[in-house]
């Protein structure tokens, strides 16, 4: 193997970002009382999905909070085998797409079905969840 | 609007490059892009360079370019539009130019991308997307967003990740007879195939490699084409961009990227032209999947088709439209900001019928060309037709 040609190391920085959540503390609340809240436009009735404070096809900032169902359908798949450099100490993890009853689609990630199981069009249970390290996700679940 | 040709061109060595830094890469794209225009730095009022940037030390890498490369004083501009900034400096060069606000512009493309390591990268071009509601708790990768995509395509369409093994082996063909190429070797499905898994359906062979590379495109007026007594001027024929939204789940399907059919749509509509006029094309394969959507999206074929296409060989110099024979995305390399004028730099070589290797020249009858550039995931759409 040739030898590395010389570098110069760069003064290490590392960083943090502070992100408001204060316009969509309910969703994240909500997770922790077992609850998926999501906005709806109480102006044009737009349903989103994540949940926003201002309505981007209105322009109203007059949203009102829903609460969820949990009925899913998984859209597409794929297991993550390489994983980047803040989830080098997770387990490989399947992310999916899945459509809710109520029309919007949420990314998560899906537990408990082995890769070879996992298939386009099978319905799946959505649920908030709060991690061993106090994140707080939701993830898809077979039923 | 007035008419801009393509009067230089120049493209580095793409691959792993530790023997140069930021500032001394572009350089290699930038000189030759002067000697084949006949002009030099001074003859050049206007710089959109563009460069996604994170994984090099400079924060500014427009203002130390343009000092290394005799270029301070031009006014200057940095784009950002993912893996397409490059196809952003070249717009926003074009629109300059266009516009009769200067008669000269260069569009470099840029990126250092191999100053970190693997994990580190993976992370940077993962949080592209939505970082605050798909990075931050899923950890989605690059090769993620476009596997989520080669699923839905495969379950829709019937496409196989033998389908995306033969895109693979086309694009090492041809890259192992272009010299700027990062790979220069052919594989075989086989090797595709049983490569290791990065996220299924996608394996190794599906996907990019990480690449340090510069491009850089020189454009001028009508006036200064004539000035400069360019011999071989090639014309922007037409422009297209659009955007798809940040959040993935907010689209309205993962078998195509909307960005990308709208880019397409209005870029054919600027030129003049359509699908089947075009001789040969760059599509964006970032992975194997892209490419089969971008012959889709772009109209190439119609919706679902993009398989069979492969599959016969249409796409290879000999088929009905030739992507990619520079080797592409997946075995030029994709050095992200640089990707877009690497393109532009590979059709206009293209256009003048010097192509390198000579087995690499397209035959050509109405010397027309078009490169499909996306940024992200579908979220931004870049495509340019050129025209000799």
């Amino acid at each position: 193997m040739a030898t590395p040609l010389p570098t110069l190391k760069s003064r290490p920085l590392t960083l943090t970002y502070e992100i408001p959540i204060s316009k969509t503390q309910k969703f994240w609340n909500g997770i922790k009382e077992g609850k998926i809240y999501t906005t709806k436009c109480k102006k044009c009735g737009k349903l989103s999905f994540p949940p926003v404070a201002d309505c981007s096809i209105c322009l109203s900032s007059d949203a009102e909070w829903v609460e969820l169902s949990n009925e899913a359908e998984i859209e597409t798949f794929t297991h993550v085998a390489i994983l980047p450099a803040t989830f080098q100490k997770y387990e490989p993890y399947t992310i999916a797409i899945g459509k809710l009853k109520e029309g919007v689609r949420v990314l998560a990630w899906l537990k408990d079905v082995k890769l070879e199981n996992t298939k386009v069009g099978m319905r799946v249970r959505l649920l908030p969840k709060v991690t061993s390290e106090s994140m707080l996700t939701l993830e898809f679940l077979p039923i | 609007m007035r008419n801009v040709a393509i009067i230089g061109v120049g493209n580095s060595k793409f691959g792993a490059r530790q023997d140069v830094n930021l500032a001394e890469l572009a350089f290699e794209a930038v000189k030759p892009a002067y000697e084949d225009a006949g002009i030099t730095g001074k003859d050049i009022p206007f710089v959109a360079l563009g460069s996604a940037g994170g994984w090099y030390e400079e924060t500014l890498p427009a203002v130390v370019t343009a000092e290394y490369c005799g270029l301070t004083g031009a006014g200057l501009v940095h784009c950002e539009a993912a893996c397409a900034s490059g196809s952003a400096a070249f717009a926003t060069a074009y629109l300059d130019v266009a516009s009769g606000h200067n008669d000269v512009a260069i569009a470099i493309g840029l990126e250092k991308m191999r100053e970190v390591d693997g994990p580190t990268i993976l992370e940077l071009i993962g949080r592209a997307g939505y970082y605050f509601w798909e990075f931050h708790n899923f950890g989605i990768t690059f090769p993620a967003y476009y596997a989520l995509h080669a699923t839905a395509h495969m379950a829709k369409y019937g496409t196989t990740q033998e389908d995306l093994a033969l895109v693979s082996v086309k694009n090492h063909k041809y890259a192992a007879m272009n010299p700027v190429a990062h790979f220069q070797r052919v594989i075989t499905v086989k090797d595709a195939l049983e490569s290791a898994v990065i996220a299924w359906p996608l394996k190794l062979y599906d996907c990019c490699p990480v690449t340090d590379g510069a491009s850089a495109v020189i454009l001028a007026s009508e006036e200064k084409v004539k000035e400069f007594k360019i011999d071989t001027p090639v014309w922007v024929a037409g422009l297209g961009y659009a955007s798809g939204t940040a959040n993935l789940t907010n689209r309205e399907n993962y078998v195509g990227l909307t960005a990308a059919r709208a880019a397409a749509s209005r870029a054919f509509k600027d030129a003049g032209v359509r699908p089947e006029d075009i001789e040969v094309a760059t599509a964006h394969d970032c992975f194997t999947i892209a490419e089969i959507m971008a012959y889709e999206d772009i109209g190439f074929c119609k919706k679902g088709e993009g398989a069979k296409l492969i599959r016969e060989g249409q796409t290879e110099i000999g088929g009905k439209i030739p992507v990619n024979v520079d080797g592409g995305l997946k075995a030029k390399g994709h050095p992200i900001g640089a990707t877009g004028c690497s393109m532009i730099y590979e059709l206009t070589r293209q256009l003048r019928e010097e192509a390198e290797k000579r087995q690499r020249q397209v035959p050509l009858k109405k010397y027309v060309a078009l490169a499909h550039n996306i940024g992200g995931t579908g979220h931004y759409g870049y495509v340019t037709i050129l025209k000799r």
